[in-house]
């Protein structure tokens, strides 16, 4: 391994780290191809990017999670193969990803002791004085002693970012930081970030699809689109809009037309002042909208904005909600799946895996949530399921016999099954979360269909996806969501992806 | 250099002949594990094993002597299948099943003058309202404050033993004898004898009419499937608004119900007294059989009848070969446990790493 | 009145002591978030092994290391078990525990057959010197003050015990960070498994002088309850296994109350087990346990 392909494009002299030539190819999806990135000392280097261009690839590619099917890495000028986490971070790169890998249940010192502890050694009062040495160099303050599960995120993030910088980290990099951050605790974030950069020369590849953090604190951008780069800039000289057209540009562009569109329904969900108080603030504060019978509307947003929250307030779970939620008019009582259920609401949820039991077979998960319907008193009708279910297989074109366990199927079919149990019910209203995330073409066209029929048969849908296209062909209207707030609303006729694209950023 | 390393992995695709053919290593361990102490107690293996397997089958009397012997576990084990089904950790089949014989002997010590078979009805109600009844405080506490059945059904186990010597060495000390056992019971509950010339008695009947109940149940009603889709994943069932603690509950009483009804069926069909030895065991190896059955109630039958055949083979391999008779109970848990490790392998399958480290 | 007092504290210390090893022994294990329920049957064969082997070499220390040594064995037989092949952990440790249980029988039966069918050694002899309360087997100091500080030191101040807490609480995370999950958690379940056996051990070598069947008795069962309502605390369990022990020795005074002797003290033996289905009722509600407990953890 050591004759190395190291191309570099150019090479100046202080070069942290840089990737020549990485592909990653998963089955026949190529997820990054011929990436060059070069990554200066005591930079702030933002990669921009929609879901699914291959940020994350190239970072787990950077950080040892998988093996890069061509190209390089070098740190320090050095070509480096990085075939482990442990051998990452031997090499000065630490990671920080929107799920921790703090120990909860252990205090700021453990976790930070954790790292190099013996078999019997373990210098806790070091760790303590490493931890609070950096605090005091970078500026920031944390309790040493303070057990991982009674801080607030924004501070359980700063561990895990102190945890990297004492275990040697010279190349940090964060994985879209803010995502679980409230309002404002992203501005602190990116002051941390600029202190570390300007104290210690701390080199940060920061993952974001959000504008604004780039025009605050980085000092170049690449815009990766489809997995390849398609730029690299100075970030002061990139205005939002440039970044913007940058990231979409000459991603499907087209909006299909589907279906006659009136929208002129009586309303069949309507949510009033709806506030979610979680992990200290407000993820949803005083929202407000309505569904009419027959139209699909999307919330578009950038991930984290609240899309989550609403859907799962939309089954009255939180302890903290406030705020009025009417299904045809009538106020849901009651804060459970089953009560939004008989008001004649449905739900797919955003992780199917999470709703389907996957050791039993497709009727039986088709019946599951109205058993009562296909029992007669409390025996199961078989002759009606079997009809029942064949006619859904039919009716939703899903590849599967209807005795076969759920869990053998392909996520595609999966997910029309649970569609099929969500619309067999013939729900007034129903809210549909990431309907197509992780499905094939095929597939997503299906499903894609599926809710425009159901849209024209009169069922009112709340859209939320992570997948602007997907909004963009669907939607009769669009609500832009913002930390927690609709902050614009677009009528079918006036979709225009930059201008959406802009809303998304809080522009 | 070159580095073998063996992983385990998950199995892409099933074969028809896999689970048969870790079954049967699973038993060839067992052979093999067992031997050793067969060996060390002074005995030829495979002479032991002839008579732990062989001698109950060679005759008449010894196969129904294993079926009698397999009666109690019929329903220990369908009741601890259920249970397990639902995903509720009932290991407390043992202190149900002595609740059961308490209940069953109160009625029949106070049987007399009653129609035999209202004797017979009111046992198995008996025995079922006092499993009920030892299931009823762990379900409680499971379904309202979310502790640990584990636990709960375990100590109560001891305790239910407690409550026999208690009641043996005091209110129903045998008053003739004075030993630490009942009176014989009213003749009015016997359980009767169903296949003549044996011991076989109508507990078996029972134990397979509720075998099959509860087959039916769990596959054909509307609970069954709240049961099973609770059992195997807790949070999607909540997500299709099933109760999932009422559902726990609700099979946790009839769980401890069936293995009480066990307990009756010893009381009123083989020992027609109630003593402190009433069960040696039959809770715990119910837990065995559920789980060699894989929790399939027709094969509960099945293993409850190989586990009898072993019951009843270690007392002639005891006699035969002078070795102790609780090497049956060795072979049984052996096998459990050998077959628990084998059905990994139906999930998993052990790939030879041959990567290139160089270092 | 004094004297039963005293009574029952030392015999409150004396009863304590085989829990006190068993539960702190099931507090590590959980803590590499596993649950050991083959801690019936790791007693039963400590109590077991140790007054064979100290039977047959005449020493009570030989005994209780044999003890140690097979309890061991057993928490890696565990480890074979849910470890490295993944069964289920409740039907591994109570398969292991009937396995145990009945092999301990047989081999008593095997080895003592032709004697009088029970071995027997002279316990250990406690300082008698200090009076009533202090007059404690060695191992019964030993648990108090040298295995609970100690396990306490291990669990909280060293590598291994971080180790430990961290692989039942984050596997992924452990993992991340350079940690054997599999080979930390062997070492719980040897670890712990040795102090079981520990605990069995000393029933025959310091109790009784004797083994007999079912001379374990649920004890592991409550050692097991102990640990929930000690919250996986080695004080709180340690606390728990007294409180129990507590309740067992004043139901053996209250026996010799002639007032309650018309009592079946059957009622009060059952009361100690009661009482920790009580006190788990009490305080068992929403209790933190460890976060990966029960969970298998396999990276593939």
């Amino acid at each position: 391994m050591s004759t190395a392909d190291a191309v570099t494009g150019y090479s100046v002299a202080a070069s942290a780290v840089s990737l020549n030539g990485l592909r990653k190819i998963y089955g026949d999806v190529v997820a990054v191809e011929n990436v060059d990135l070069e990554v200066r000392a005591g930079e702030i280097h933002a990669l921009l990017g929609e879901n699914g261009a291959g940020k994350t690839t190239l970072m787990r590619l950077l950080y040892g999670l998988t093996k890069p099917d061509a190209g390089s890495i070098s740190i320090d000028g050095a070509t480096v193969s990085i075939t482990s986490p442990k051998i990452a971070r031997a090499a000065g790169i630490g990671m920080v990803t929107q799920h921790f890998s703090l120990v909860k249940t252990m205090t700021v010192t453990e976790n930070l002791a954790l790292q190099d502890a013996g078999f019997f050694s373990l210098d806790l009062a070091g760790a303590r004085r490493k931890l609070l040495a950096l605090c005091e160099e970078i500026g920031l303050e944390i309790d040493p002693d303070a057990r991982i599960d009674s801080l607030p995120v924004a501070m359980q993030q700063r561990v895990e970012i102190l945890k990297a910088l004492a275990g040697g980290c010279k190349v940090l990099i964060l994985d879209e930081p803010t995502a679980v951050l409230g309002p404002q605790d992203v501005d602190s974030l990116l002051d941390v970030i600029r202190r570390l950069r300007d104290t210690i020369g701390l080199s940060v590849i920061l993952i974001t699809h959000k504008m604004h953090e780039i025009s605050q604190v980085a000092d170049r951008v690449s815009v990766l689109r489809r997995g390849e780069i398609v730029a690299t800039e100075n970030a002061s000289g990139m205005s939002i809009a440039s970044l913007t057209a940058l990231m979409v540009e000459g991603v499907q562009q087209e909006i299909v037309e589907t279906g006659e569109r009136s929208s002129q329904g009586t309303s069949v969900l309507a949510i009033k002042d709806l506030t979610v108080h979680l992990r200290g603030h407000d993820v949803i504060s005083e929202l407000s909208l309505e569904v009419r019978r027959g139209e699909i509307v999307g919330i578009a947003g950038v991930s984290g904005n609240g899309q989550s929250e609403l859907v799962q307030a939309l089954s009255g779970v939180f302890v903290h909600q406030t705020g009025e939620i009417h299904v045809d008019g009538k106020l849901v009582k009651g804060g459970s799946p089953s009560a939004f259920a008989e008001a004649g609401f449905g739900r797919l949820g955003e992780d199917r895996h999470a709703s389907a039991v996957s050791a039993l077979t497709v009727e039986e998960n088709l019946i599951l949530d109205r058993l009562h319907f296909f029992s007669k008193p409390g025996i199961l009708l078989k002759r009606k399921i079997r009809k029942f279910a064949e006619e859904s297989i039919t009716n939703f074109a899903i590849k599967a016999k209807p005795d076969q366990a759920i869990g053998t199927l392909s996520g595609g079919n999966m997910q029309k099954v649970l569609l099929a149990r969500l619309f067999g019910e013939r729900p007034l209203a129903a809210v549909v979360s990431q309907p197509t995330r992780g499905l094939d073409v095929v597939s997503t066209r299906y499903v894609r269909q599926l809710l425009m029929v159901e849209r024209n048969t009169g069922v009112g849908i709340l859209l939320v996806s992570e997948d602007l296209d997907e909004i963009l062909e669907l939607s009769d209207r669009i609500l832009v969501i913002f930390k927690g707030k609709i902050v614009g609303e677009v009528a079918r006729k006036d979709f225009d992806r930059i201008a959406i694209g802009a809303m998304m950023a809080g522009v | 250099m070159f580095k073998v390393k063996l992983r385990i992995a998950l199995r892409a695709n099933k074969s028809w002949w896999l689970s048969p053919v870790l079954i049967a290593i699973a038993i060839i361990f067992t052979f093999i594990i067992s031997s050793a102490m067969i060996r060390w107690a002074g005995a030829n293996p495979f002479a032991a094993f002839k008579y732990l397997l062989g001698s109950p089958l060679q005759s008449k009397f010894g196969i129904t002597e294993a079926i009698l012997s397999a009666t109690p576990l019929v329903l220990t084990g369908g009741a601890v299948a259920l249970a397990f089904r639902a995903g509720y950790w009932n290991i407390g089949a043992e202190g149900q099943l002595l609740a059961g014989a308490i209940c069953a002997t109160f009625v029949g010590l106070h049987a007399d003058g009653i129609p035999h078979w209202l004797g017979i009805i009111l046992m198995v109600i008996a025995g079922a309202l006092g499993g009920m009844l030892w299931a009823f405080v762990p379900a409680l506490l499971r379904s309202r404050l979310g502790i640990d059945e584990v636990v709960t059904t375990l100590l109560l186990n001891p305790v239910a033993l407690l409550v026999v010597t208690g009641l043996l060495n005091g209110p129903w000390r045998n008053p003739k004898t004075k030993f630490p056992e009942t009176q014989v019971l009213s003749e009015n509950v016997f359980f009767p004898r169903v296949y003549p010339g044996s011991r076989i008695h109508l507990g078996l009947i029972i134990g397979i009419v509720a075998l099959a109940i509860c087959w039916w149940v769990v596959g054909r009603t509307a609970g069954g499937l709240k049961m099973r889709a609770v059992g195997l994943a807790p949070g999607a069932a909540r997500i299709a608004g099933l109760k999932v603690e009422k559902t726990l509950f609700t099979t946790a009483l009839a769980s401890g119900a069936i293995a009480g009804i066990a307990g009756a069926g010893e009381v009123a069909g083989v020992a027609h007294q109630l003593t402190d030895g009433i069960s040696p065991g039959f809770g715990y190896t119910g837990v065995v059989v559920a789980t060699l059955a894989a929790l399939s109630f027709p094969a509960v039958l099945l293993i409850s009848f190989v586990l009898g055949i072993i019951n009843v083979g270690s007392f002639s391999a005891s006699r035969a070969l002078s070795i102790p008779s609780t090497i049956g109970e060795v072979v049984q848990a052996v096998l459990l446990t050998t077959v628990v490790s084998a059905l990994v392998f139906m999930k998993y399958r052990i790939v030879l790493d041959k990567g290139k480290h160089r270092d | 009145m004094i004297e039963t007092l005293i009574g029952i504290i030392g015999a409150t210390l004396r009863i304590s002591t085989p829990l006190v090893f068993a539960s702190l022994g099931e507090v590590i294990t959980e803590r590499a978030g596993m649950l050991n329920l083959s801690i019936e049957g790791t007693m039963y064969t400590g109590a077991f092994v140790g007054i064979t082997v100290a039977a047959q070499t005449g020493s009570l220390t030989t005994g209780l290391i044999a003890a140690i040594i097979a309890g061991a064995i057993v928490g890696c037989i565990m480890g074979f078990l849910v470890i490295t092949l993944g069964v289920n952990q409740h039907v591994a440790g109570l398969g292991l525990t009937l396995l145990l249980i009945s092999a301990s029988n047989t081999a008593n039966r095997i080895l003592f057959t032709n004697k009088d069918g029970m071995v027997r050694v002279d316990p250990w002899k406690p300082f008698d010197f200090a009076g009533p309360i202090f007059s404690q087997y060695w191992l019964t100091y030993a648990a108090f003050l040298i295995l609970a500080p100690a396990l306490w030191w291990l669990l909280w101040r060293s590598g291994i015990g971080i180790r430990i807490r961290a692989v039942g609480e984050n596997p992924e995370s452990a993992d991340v960070a350079g940690i054997s999950v599999a080979r930390t958690r062997y070492f719980a379940l040897a670890l712990g498994g040795a102090l079981m056996a520990a605990g069995g051990a000393f029933i025959t070598l310091a109790f009784l002088g004797s083994f007999t069947i079912n001379i374990i008795n649920g004890r592991g069962w409550v050692a097991i309850a102990l640990v929930i309502f000690g919250r996986w605390g080695i004080w709180r369990t340690v606390s728990g296994a007294l409180l129990f022990a507590l309740v067992s020795a004043t139901q053996q005074q209250l026996r010799l109350v002639p007032a309650l002797s018309d009592l079946p003290f059957e009622i009060l033996l059952a009361l100690p087990y009661l009482a920790v289905i009580a006190g788990l009722a009490i305080t068992g509600r929403n209790v933190p346990y460890p976060g990966a407990y029960l969970k298998p953890y396999r990276r593939l």
